[in-house]
């Protein structure tokens, strides 16, 4: 006979505060949550195990789908891990374009949180005002990659395409406008008595805890850990971008959000210094393992034509050997395990998703607090169930 | 008899009309502050979109949750609007007996106890929909309400002692007779009516019953076509209700602005009934004006709120009112009081309400 006093209650999958369809099975006594438990899967596509079945190339786009709010981040981390393998050279151009395309990425994924946050709280209005700028971060998108969301945009050794001078204007433009726009989100809420009184001293992490539970990105600097791995370990050429590092001071919902804030500006920072120093030059590597001619090239010349064939049937060769390569990506330490066989396709590809690895600390913030706080604390996590889910 | 029948017939017309342009104007003003237009598509600047509303929601199936309670589930709603409708009966809308169905002598009492009354729709429906979801905002629901209806009561003590009267057209009169308005006597009351005026409606930041975003709907989640309209035009009714009782008891009713001031006795061409309705309009701004800015309260927080801040504040200001009386104090060192204690009361509450 179970304890009268006690609910069980359904959150999710279909429920508008868990961000996709992430179910919980919370125990309930009134409405302080004794037990919260995690149910994944309802996306899951086994991404791993396709990408066994997968030419290095074909992973690309698939790799995309895993937080698709950031779908830069994800391209990066992957061929990062690719060329680490290879050994390849990027072109500095490609390594600036990039660094312009992730940080864009982290903009707009972090706008996309800011708002479904709000609209958790029940504040309603910053989700207009987070996706007026998103849509122009979209629009660059598309212009650059022909794709809104999904962009496909990274390549082994270099990037799809070169930034129309239209999309650099636009950019130009944004990083004028955004530190202004900045204001309004925060007019909206930093001083809100309503939004301070839900955010402040709920869903407390602290350092220790955040350590232990391999927390990364803003979860872990929300609770005053310095530790950012464009800072600590630069990759793609971070270490020629001036930039700082956020962090909260006790690690409650609060701190996350204020963190979250300065990485966008910290974000148009770096914007403004890849648009400035910007070089110019190719944006694929020449490298002949990676290398496929133009097609009017190959159309002409008998050597293009046999290399371009060779890289479109037989596809990528990676020499033997595994590495894991990891990036900051919105949500956090988003990680690539590789396991080549010196085929054209992985043998093992493994993916570290940073808020599947963040959401294991909810049952333990949400232990009893209420309702409504699980709601700000699983929003401050900064869910994307396509990651999540892999 | 026949008047009152006809008197009565009219209004709840007027109001249902009335609800469904309030919908409208939410959603437009809302719209102009989120950037956006609202509904643009029906009619010229969607002014027809009520009625397409209204024929939409009439016209879906209502749904009844397998394991719900049939009859309650159906009369909750029923009960909620009615409780919603039935205070107007004693609101005069302007001066004159012509503009009141009745003058009840005890109308400020009336009033409150039928909208306490409509909490039991909310309670009743949530109860019976077979939901958890819908039980947790049934539950809310009773917590906010025990929580806000003492400050809102004693809110309305200060006007009733100044007035010396519950009648509605009453306390207008005594407005008019002392030639001020009580919101410039009891600012202290005033605010916390307004308070406890949102969460008696449920609306932002005091919607837990609804509470979109954790509860998915709270009490109403079930509901469906009609049965779920009704609720909203209860909703709606009550905040017309808030508004005029705020109108009414604080801001003069039907008088214009600076009523004893003769050079703008030009004003007195407008009538009576647009002065009110301007004032009730204000308040309905000021609803949706809150929608557009805050989040939403825990309702550990509005028990806080109301217990801990909004009821020492009120009984503070029907003690400011007894020596007012009593003492005759001179109006204008009277107003002086009034107002370094409500800068006061509004700061500390504002620092105290994080911790």
């Amino acid at each position: 006979m179970p304890d009268s006093r006690e609910v069980t209650l359904n959150f999710g999958p279909q429920h508008p505060a868990t961000h996709g369809v992430l179910r919980l099975v919370l125990v309930l006594d009134g409405e302080y949550v004794k037990d919260t438990k995690l149910y994944y899967g309802y996306l899951h596509r086994g991404m791993e195990k396709l990408a066994e079945s997968r030419t290095y190339d074909q992973i690309i786009p698939m790799v995309d789908r895993l937080d698709y709010l950031a779908a830069m981040s994800n391209g990066l981390g992957y061929v990062l891990a690719v060329e680490k393998m290879m050994d390849l050279e990027i072109p500095p151009r490609a390594q600036y374009l990039r660094i312009l395309a992730t940080e864009m990425s982290r903009i707009a994924s972090h706008l996309l949180w800011l708002a479904a946050f709000a609209i958790d709280l029940g504040a309603i209005t910053p989700i207009m005002y987070c996706f007026r700028e998103r849509e122009i971060l979209m629009d660059i998108f598309e212009e650059v990659s022909g794709a809104r969301l999904t962009y496909n945009y990274m390549r082994i050794g270099g990037v799809k395409a070169d930034f129309s001078e239209k999309a650099l204007t636009s950019i130009r433009e944004f990083v004028k406008i955004f530190p202004g726009k900045m204001k309004d989100y925060e007019t909206l809420l930093n001083t809100n008595p309503v939004f301070v009184a839900r955010t402040k001293n709920v869903g407390i992490i602290s350092a220790r805890d955040a350590v232990n539970f391999g927390l990364s990105g803003p979860c872990l600097r929300g609770s005053g850990v310095k530790f950012d791995l464009r800072k600590n370990e630069p990759y793609a050429g971070y270490e020629n971008f001036s930039f700082d590092v956020p962090t909260g001071a006790i690690g409650d919902v609060y701190d996350r959000y204020l963190v979250r804030m300065e990485e966008m500006r910290q974000s148009n920072r770096i914007l403004e210094q890849a648009l400035d120093k910007l070089p110019a030059g190719e944006i694929l590597t020449s490298d002949p393992r990676v290398y496929r001619p133009p097609k009017d090239h190959a159309l002409d010349n008998v050597e293009s034509l046999i290399q371009y064939c060779y890289i479109a049937m037989e596809g990528i060769r990676v020499p033997a050997g595994e590495c894991y390569t990891r990036i900051e990506a919105p949500k956090g330490e988003l990680g690539f395990y590789i396991v080549s066989d010196g085929s054209a396709k992985p043998y093992r590809m493994y993916i570290r998703p940073p808020s599947f690895i963040n959401l294991d600390i909810v049952p333990k913030l949400a232990e009893g607090r209420l309702v409504a706080d699980l709601v700000s604390i699983l929003g401050s996590i900064d869910i994307v169930l396509g990651e999540v889910d892999k | 008899m026949i008047a009152t029948i006809m008197k009565t017939v009219l209004m709840v017309n007027i109001l249902l009309v009335v609800i469904a342009y309030i919908t409208w104007a939410e959603r437009k003003i809302l719209g102009r502050m989120q950037i956006r237009h609202g509904p643009m598509r029906v009619g010229w600047h969607g002014l027809l979109q009520p009625i397409a509303d209204g024929v939409k929601l009439a016209t879906k199936e209502l749904i009844v949750p397998t394991g719900a309670d049939s009859l309650l589930f159906l009369i909750a709603p029923v009960i909620t609007l009615v409780f919603a409708l039935v205070p107007f009966a004693v609101i005069p809308f302007a001066g004159a007996p012509v503009w009141q169905i009745t003058d009840v002598n005890i109308g400020l009492l009336f009033i409150l106890a039928a909208s306490s009354l409509g909490m039991y729709g909310i309670v009743i429906g949530g109860w019976s929909s077979n939901s958890k979801y819908s039980l947790m905002g049934a539950l809310r629901s009773v917590a906010q309400m025990i929580s806000y209806e003492v400050p809102l009561i004693l809110a309305l003590i200060g006007p009733v002692m100044l007035s010396g009267s519950f009648s509605m057209s009453k306390m207008v009169a005594a407005q008019e007779q002392a030639g001020y308005w009580f919101i410039f006597l009891q600012p202290l009351a005033f605010v916390v009516f307004l308070i406890s005026g949102v969460a008696e409606t449920n609306r932002v930041p005091f919607d837990m019953v609804e509470a979109e975003g954790e509860l998915v709907c709270g009490f109403h989640t079930e509901y469906s076509g009609m049965a779920f309209s009704v609720f909203f035009l209860a909703e709606y009714a009550n905040m017309i209700l808030i508004s005029a009782i705020a109108t009414l008891c604080f801001l003069g009713g039907w008088q214009r602005p600076f009523p004893t001031v003769g050079f703008l006795s030009f004003l007195d061409v407008v009538p009576e009934i647009v002065w009110f309705s301007l004032k009730i309009g204000f308040f309905l701004f000021l609803y949706i004006w809150l929608r557009a800015t805050l989040p939403r309260i825990r309702y550990d927080q509005l028990m806080y709120l109301g217990w801990k801040m909004l009821l020492p504040v009120v009984l503070l200001n029907i003690f400011l009112v007894g020596l007012f009386k009593f003492y005759s104090i001179p109006l204008l060192i009277y107003y002086l009081i009034t107002f370094f204690t409500t800068v006061g009361c509004v700061a500390w509450c504002s620092k105290h309400f994080y911790e």
